[in-house]
């Protein structure tokens, strides 16, 4: 058939990442959206006090939360477009391939956007993010809190198929199940950002709680990906 | 890589019901195709030809009935195995309009598994866009394809891994004269080749000599079917039987 699950994510993810390359009106408007996130919240700023940690670790997942929505959305209204995800469905490709290349295309898709929210923080807001460990703690909080909310919306944004209002709906279903993903990383950013021992070690334990939610998420969305998308 | 001969003898269907929710698609349709057989699906709009392609690919679940593929319940064999026998052609090209046709067929072909290493499949891939007439095009965007261009790109995908069952949905749509020349000419190939193949169309004029048997969808029930002796049909003839169905509804099943 078509090769080892490895293989098989690998040549899902390098369509993705070709097609996006050469499109790349999706990777500009949401690197884009985000830099108007972080500017204008920044604009509240102006002239007054400076923004708190807490501040910034929300804007943060805000900023990441939205401009990824809204790639998330594009991504697979162009995969319908041509009915593209129809014919993925029918080949003889592994389901959890399927399920796992676009989760890991989603995340590097949102991982773009943090390539400008993180830089926008730190010359907008005067973030400091401390040490190298602290990086590697915030690192580690942005990838798995992005994973989470990949693994989620991976799932319904396939399964959606062809609803009438799947724009509507891919945010109504999503948002609320990565509110603790969300919750995770913005406490754990906080925590980072305010650079204590005690916070430190509370952004390790929100880095573990994110590996939990991670691994629940993705098994659920390999669990489900096959009924919600396979046959109407 | 896939064979090139047949794979699946005999596709089924066992009194097929499909529902959705109070309006019913398909009422009580049972047929059968064999290996090297081109069957056309004729109907209005609406009477449950594309619901009827959908259950024999696998992508709509039958609310009662079943599909037998060799005589074996589809829903009890390997999905894997079953979609690598499957290919469809459907109203949507479905390539990627950003990639180029070689790379779509790429692509595909590699979904696919056709060919043990790059040099086969380029080499399947090229005999393909050769065939399909875009070589010339072969490393454009297609989205830069006109209509046509990008039917026949859709036709070589739907042909990459030499399907044991294809469906084509309104495959001459878009079609110039050479473009439906060529997909008669494919089509009677992937017959000789042993492949099942049923097509839903409104060109009789193409289609007919192709066929070996037609059958008349109306409301979703299956109104009359008919034989033919390959070559002997014409747009005349399948005139005909549409008419017939329409004023004698009879069969209940064929």
């Amino acid at each position: 058939m078509s090769g080892s699950l490895l293989h098989q994510i690998g040549l899902l993810l390098w369509k993705d990442v070709r097609v996006e390359w050469r499109a790349r009106e999706l990777i500009y408007a949401t690197m884009l959206f985000s830099a108007i996130i972080v500017l204008l919240f920044s604009f509240s700023f102006l002239g007054g006090s400076p923004p708190t940690v807490e501040v910034m670790a929300g804007v943060l997942w805000v900023a990441i939360s939205l401009s990824g929505m809204l790639g998330i959305s594009r991504s697979f209204e162009r995969e319908r477009e041509a009915d593209t995800l129809r014919a993925l469905l029918l080949s003889p490709i592994d389901r959890s391939a399927l399920y796992l290349a676009k989760l890991l295309s989603i995340t590097l898709l949102m991982l773009l956007t943090s390539v400008v929210v993180v830089p926008g923080l730190l010359l907008l807001f005067g973030m400091k993010v401390g040490p190298q460990q602290s990086w590697l703690l915030f690192l580690s909080l942005l990838g798995l809190g992005t994973l989470g909310f990949a693994a989620v919306a991976a799932l319904f944004g396939a399964s959606l198929g062809r609803a009438r209002v799947r724009e509507v709906l891919l945010p109504l279903l999503v948002y609320p199940l990565v509110v603790p993903a969300l919750l995770a990383g913005a406490r754990g950013t906080y925590g980072v950002l305010y650079g204590t021992p005690e916070a430190l070690s509370d952004a390790v334990r929100w880095i573990k709680f994110l590996l939990v939610f991670d691994s629940m998420a993705v098994i659920l969305g390999l669990w489900l990906f096959e009924p919600l998308c396979a046959q109407e | 890589m896939p064979a090139d001969g047949p794979v699946v003898q005999k596709v089924a269907l066992a009194g097929v019901f499909k529902d959705y929710g109070e309006k019913r698609a398909l009422s009580d349709v049972s047929l059968t195709i064999e290996a090297g057989q081109v069957l056309a699906l004729l109907g209005e709009n609406g009477a449950g030809k594309s619901t009827l392609l959908g259950v024999l690919a696998q992508q709509i679940r039958p609310t009662r009935g079943k599909l037998l593929l060799d005589g074996r319940d589809a829903t009890e064999l390997d999905g894997r195995w079953l979609r690598q026998q499957l290919s469809l052609l459907s109203h949507e090209p479905r390539c990627y309009a950003d990639l180029s046709a070689r790379e779509n067929l790429t692509f595909f072909a590699k979904l696919y598994g056709v060919g043990s290493d790059e040099k086969i499949r380029a080499e399947r891939v090229r005999e393909l866009l050769e065939r399909v007439g875009l070589s010339a095009a072969a490393d454009r965007p297609s989205r830069t394809f006109s209509r046509g261009m990008v039917q026949r790109l859709a036709i070589a995908r739907a042909l990459v891994h030499r399907p044991g069952l294809l469906l084509l949905d309104e495959p001459y749509t878009g079609l110039d004269q050479e473009g439906v020349r060529l997909l008669s000419s494919l089509i009677a190939d992937e017959r000789a080749r042993g492949a099942i193949v049923v097509v839903i169309s409104h060109d009789f004029e193409p289609l007919a000599p192709l066929l070996d048997v037609a059958a008349v969808l109306r409301r979703g029930r299956l109104e009359k079917t008919q034989r033919y002796v390959v070559g002997e049909c014409t747009r005349e003839l399948l005139l005909q039987l549409y008419a017939r169905a329409a004023e004698r509804p009879q069969a209940r099943s064929a």
